[in-house]
């Protein structure tokens, strides 16, 4: 008990001596990291190219003109609608999300050979979107009620001032154990982000390698997911961004999924 | 290979409206395919050892200028078996879109209800050759010719079908399958199709909205059998067959949405037989109710199951037990029908290994359907798997195949 609040101290002291951040905490940090990063805009357009490469240096493209609605404010609900051009046996395909926080989502998939459009059954926490080193949690974030946050350290990283935030999910059902992530404390967005396996050992990061402002938001535009265990990496790049377009609540429907109209889609 | 005047008329239509176009964005895909699907248990009734073994070029055009869009998706291939030439046009329509409605008129893909493989509300033509001889799956639907209209006000959702061209299920020919025949010493049989009028233009429609997080679809069909009924010349000693499709009206209803961790799927629907509501002529299918249950879950990464129960009820069992001529095979009350798929992909989704299986407890024969799929690049891929069948008896649906049994390659180029 003497102990722990000795260690309290010690901590509260530390931080106030390392700067101003004693007056943030890492849940606030984390809030508005993910209102940077996940949030931005009342809605949100991008042509996206993934370029997945294998250790043999073996490359595939996937290529989606990705759209986003936000419903209410940030670390609310989202709905999302995807366009594939690339690679060709998935051309033409949609795929609409439905993303609830603290529950899994609604997915839908349109297969236009056949004009049928499925709901299909995936688990955000372990799976692999479109193949690539990216889970649909990496692509769209998790709750943040699911996970534990602890401010490690402020330190630069890639010439800017970051906090280092040690994320641990609360349930034993995730890939890593914790991961640390380096958020920029002007932009809160991330900038690297290191995952530790059950075993504490460093087998995958993220980094943020370009950032551009478009309409007054700080956005990444170039991102790497290395899995160092693999040696896969993948490697994207939204090539057109733009927010607050006006992107109306029917186009989240099975009408356009069928038919995704090109004035969004281009 | 359908009627070739409509194929004409199809393209007609589609290119009376390609002229504004013209000058809109073109654009052009398709696939360069090789299918060979080889006998593993005999060689086919005709002496044939191959269900299928062909190339395949598939053109896709599309073609849009607001409000219109165009798209063709036509096959041309060389069938080594027939040792001939041929072509389909797969796809040929044209949409219009408005704010509030939108048209599609031409041929065209549909797919309604909510099961995998098992059909109740999609009441639209299916090719079972294709799928029983390990073609790529997406070859199992076939196009109607007609127009749909898309109706979307608000509070629900609206599809309606008009096809004035009626297209009937292709089944296994009896030269590269093994069949059962009920009358196999009539060989002077005559196909007919239903006439090409108004009154024989088959309608469906369907409405759907979200009900509590659930995608709720009901549905309403008039038209007819897929599946040909014969009528016999003479009830003794018959020296011809008409093979004809009796009419049809379905109505039903479907939801699909998460549940326990995963999807699942309703669907019902009722058959109404309208030639044989009595169900006292043994030639056409009793009026019947078909029900779905579906249950698709992924259980770790990369991998997910499907399960489905699906049940049919016929109508009337005692008329149709009292009409059944003598010797021929009898379709039990409850007709059910289990199928499980599983699907797990390895590096980084390019390596997809699947098994589904059809079982019927009600009639014991069975499906297995195992695949190999690996996307070499983002432009080729390969499958490799197999089709075998058994169990039940002679006349049963999956039974009857027991000597089709067969391994398939497909390779495709796309770009």
């Amino acid at each position: 008990m003497k102990k722990s609040l000795l260690f309290a101290i010690a901590v509260t002291v530390s931080l106030a001596l390392s700067g101003n951040s004693w007056a943030v905490t890492p849940d606030e940090i984390m809030k508005k990291s993910q209102a940077a990063f996940l949030y931005p805009g009342k809605d949100f357009k991008a042509r996206v190219m993934m370029k997945l490469v294998s250790k043999g240096g073996q490359e595939r493209v996937r290529e989606m003109t990705m759209l986003r609605k936000n419903y209410g404010p940030a670390g609310g609900d989202q709905k999302y609608f995807i366009y594939f051009f690339q690679p060709a046996d998935v051309k033409e395909m949609t795929f609409m999300v439905y993303k609830y926080p603290g529950r899994d989502a609604d997915r839908w998939l349109f297969v236009p050979a056949i004009s049928m459009v499925r709901r299909i059954a995936a688990k955000d926490k372990y799976s692999s979107f479109v193949g690539s080193d990216f889970t649909y949690e990496d692509v769209s974030g998790r709750n943040l009620d699911e996970d534990t946050h602890s401010l490690m350290k402020e330190e630069k990283y890639g010439g800017k001032d970051c906090y280092v935030v040690k994320i641990t999910p609360k349930a034993a059902d995730m890939e890593y154990a914790y991961k640390l992530s380096w958020i920029d404390n002007g932009s809160f967005l991330p900038m690297k982000e290191e995952y530790f396996d059950k075993r504490g050992e460093l087998y995958k990061v993220f980094t943020a390698d370009k950032i551009k402002e478009i309409k007054g938001f700080s956005t990444v535009t170039q991102r790497t997911m290395k899995n160092l265990q693999s040696g896969h990496m993948t490697e994207v790049s939204y090539l057109s961004v733009d927010y607050n377009i006006g992107l109306e609540d029917g186009l989240f429907s099975e009408r356009f999924l069928k038919q995704p109209p090109k004035k969004w889609i281009e | 290979m359908r009627v070739h005047f409509r194929q004409v008329i199809t393209s007609a239509v589609v290119l009376l409206l390609v002229s504004p176009a013209l000058a809109a964005d073109i654009s052009l895909h398709g696939f360069l395919q090789g299918n060979y699907s080889a006998d593993t248990t005999t060689r086919n009734p005709d002496g044939g050892s191959f269900k299928v073994a062909e190339e395949r070029l598939q053109l896709k055009l599309d073609a849009s200028k607001d409000p219109f869009h165009i798209f063709i998706k036509a096959d041309g291939w060389y069938d080594h078996i027939s040792q001939l030439w041929d072509s389909d046009l797969r796809e040929g329509y044209v949409d219009y879109t408005s704010g509030k409605w939108d048209a599609r008129i031409g041929r065209q893909i549909i797919t309604w209800g909510v099961g995998d493989l098992l059909f109740i509300n999609d009441v639209f033509p299916k090719d079972y050759e294709a799928f029983f001889s390990g073609r790529p799956l997406e070859y199992l639907k076939e196009g109607i010719d007609g127009a749909k209209i898309g109706v979307y006000p608000g509070f629900a959702s609206f599809e309606l079908v008009a096809i004035p061209f009626f297209t009937p299920n292709t089944f296994p020919s009896s030269g590269r399958f093994w069949l059962f025949d009920p009358m196999p010493a009539v060989t002077d049989r005559e196909k007919v199709e239903p006439a090409v009028t108004l009154g024989n233009t088959e309608l469906a429609a369907r409405a759907y909205r979200d009900i509590a997080g659930f995608d709720a679809s009901l549905y309403a069909y008039r038209g007819f059998w897929r599946q040909p009924s014969m009528i016999p010349d003479k009830v003794m000693m018959p020296t011809k067959l008409t093979l004809f499709y009796p009419k049809l009206s379905v109505y039903g209803g479907s939801l699909q949405g998460r549940a326990l961790d995963g999807v699942l799927s309703l669907e019902a629907g009722y058959y109404n037989s309208r030639e044989d509501r009595g169900g006292t002529n043994p030639a056409i299918p009793n009026s019947e109710a078909r029900f779905l249950i579906g249950y698709q879950r992924q259980l770790w990464e990369d991998f997910t199951v499907g399960l489905q129960y699906y049940v049919e009820y016929m109508s009337n069992y005692s008329a149709y037990q009292g009409s059944l001529p003598y010797g021929f095979p009898r379709t039990p009350r409850y007709y059910d029908l289990t199928s499980v798929r599983l699907t797990q992909f390895f590096v980084h989704q390019t390596l997809r290994l699947s098994f589904f299986a059809f079982y019927s407890p009600a009639v014991g024969d069975y499906l297995l359907n195992p695949e190999i799929k690996y996307n070499f690049t983002d432009h080729i891929w390969a499958a490799i798997g197999a089709n075998i069948f058994g169990g039940g008896n002679k006349a049963s649906q999956f039974g009857q195949l027991d000597k089709d049994d067969n391994a398939y390659v497909q390779v495709r180029y796309e770009f």
